[in-house]
């Protein structure tokens, strides 16, 4: 086998990214593939608590590339998926301490053993996310439906096309279809005008993910949740299965509207 | 191969035009950084590369390498259409000091007829700069958050919802078209409007200077008095 390396990342902080690698891991872990999720946050580092694992953190991302431990000491494996790991980032220590031809090189370290490397870029457009896309194959974009979000979008997408690692995919997190029927919050069809890049989900708004973030479970491992259902409708779509956007509730009239967008057949 | 000089906003690096191939002058360029790099620690570098057209990867490739000494390269300077905006598109910049336009006060400014274009088919993202002398025409549309500076006039065969600066050396007859003229800030010489609430940008609009102040009114071929 070997990986692909999708790397998540937005611009805009706050939207959703941390969440999105969690829950991708899971869901693509689930499917029965072999994941390793890795936290470029250097100094701000969150994707151990959302899988609910800092509690064993031993070794870091740091500490392997500093050579004071092997790359797999760092490596966390998830007691509730059997091949979900997670390799964290140092909170004691900031972007500088990782070059982009460091991620390069764990990357194709761990290529062979795994199917999917998941790394969980930091917010802003300098070092960290330099580092983060350096290795990626692939890049997800995440967006909250608002304005600042989109612009932010824009300038990160017109980066990673000028680092040639376009095109990205666009996932809208967290979004309210009865805000969006209201004409309050920002249309699909706007966004993605604006964006111009391939739609790979819709994320609905849903309380449950920040109860279930405070308590390290992503929210996948969870079956009736729509954000859930809507993260591993994501992770299929990744592994190339065509599946239809899903329908958010609203009024009749918005969800004709909602599918007659969205041709199923993944667009 | 290289000519090395202290400027105020840190070291300017020169590449000579010679035959040698950019992987040979990077190669001699980290060489000599590393040679002072105590001396160097926390220095701000700008490249000048005459005329070589650098892609993305290869100037980002060295920008990294730059990074990984603990300096930072932040501008490339080039006769180059490519590598500036290469530059640009990296978020570097493309200018070692700020030009302010010259006030060329009322007279017509006849030499821009025959000023060179430069011909862009793409959209602009937000963060992108494009800057020139001559005239700008763009197919594609110029999202908000990008910016399009030239001497001339601009032309946008798209949405222009970005910031725009026609006639940015002091040329009052320079005018700005576009299919949806939208732009959060759109300036003519030194007069400076902004889209005004809840205009709606149905139709090609042309924006110019009359009576000092900046007037937008829909395109139309029989009358519209600028050339």
């Amino acid at each position: 086998m070997t990986a692909t390396v999708i790397t998540i990342t937005s611009g805009k902080g706050g939207v959703g990214k941390t969440t999105a690698t969690a829950n991708l891991g899971a869901a693509l872990a689930s499917d029965g593939a072999k994941v390793v999720c890795i936290d470029a946050d250097i100094g701000l580092r969150n994707l151990d608590v959302v899988l609910g694992l800092e509690n064993r953190i031993v070794y870091d991302i740091v500490d392997a590339i500093e050579g004071r431990c092997r790359l797999r000491q760092a490596m966390i494996r998830d007691k509730r998926l059997p091949e979900l790991y997670l390799i964290p980032a140092a909170q004691t220590r900031d972007k500088t301490a990782v070059s982009p031809s460091d991620m390069v090189r764990i990357c194709d370290e761990l290529r062979a053993d795994f199917d999917w490397i998941l790394i969980d870029s930091p917010a802003g457009i300098e070092r960290g996310f330099q580092n983060a896309i350096a290795p990626a194959d692939r890049v997800l974009v995440v967006i909250n439906p608002e304005v600042s979000s989109v612009r932010d979008a824009d300038r990160i997408i017109g980066l990673i096309e000028s680092e040639e690692k376009g095109p990205a995919s666009l996932i809208i997190n967290r979004i309210k279809p009865e805000l969006v029927q209201r004409g309050d919050m920002l249309d699909t069809k706007d966004i993605l005008e604006l964006l111009a890049i391939e739609l790979i989900g819709i994320v609905p708004e849903d309380e449950h993910v920040i109860i279930s973030t405070n308590k390290g479970n992503p929210v996948v491992l969870d079956d009736k949740d729509r954000a859930g259902k809507a993260f591993r409708n994501i992770a299929k779509r990744l592994q190339g299965e065509k599946v239809p956007f899903m329908e958010l509730t609203a009024p009749d009239g918005f969800i004709n509207r909602l599918s007659r967008m969205f041709r199923p057949g993944g667009e | 191969m290289l000519r090395v000089k202290g400027i105020r906003d840190g070291l300017l690096i020169t590449f000579e035009d010679d035959e040698q191939s950019w992987q040979a002058k990077c190669d001699a360029l980290l060489q000599h950084l590393d040679a002072q790099i105590e001396f160097l620690k926390g220095a701000k570098l700008a490249l000048d590369v005459g005329s070589l057209a650098i892609k993305a990867a290869d100037l980002g490739s060295l920008r990294d390498q730059i990074s990984e000494r603990g300096l930072s390269l932040w501008a490339v300077v080039s006769n180059s259409p490519v590598t500036e905006q290469t530059a640009q598109m990296l978020g570097m910049a493309t200018r070692l000091h700020t030009t302010t336009p010259e006030r060329s006060g009322r007279q017509a400014d006849s030499s821009m007829q025959g000023e060179d274009a430069i011909f862009v088919r793409r959209t602009l993202r937000s963060g992108n700069r494009l800057q020139h002398n001559g005239h700008v025409i763009i197919i594609g549309d110029v999202n908000p958050g990008a910016e399009i500076i030239a001497g001339g006039d601009v032309v946008v065969w798209g949405k222009l919802r970005g910031t725009v600066h026609a006639g940015a050396q002091g040329n009052e007859n320079a005018i700005v078209c576009a299919l949806e003229l939208s732009p959060t800030q759109l300036r003519i010489a030194d007069q400076v409007a902004t889209t005004p609430q809840g205009h709606s940008a149905s139709k090609p609009e042309i924006a110019c200077l009359k009576d000092g102040q900046v007037l937008a009114e829909i395109w139309n071929p029989a009358g519209s008095g600028k050339e």
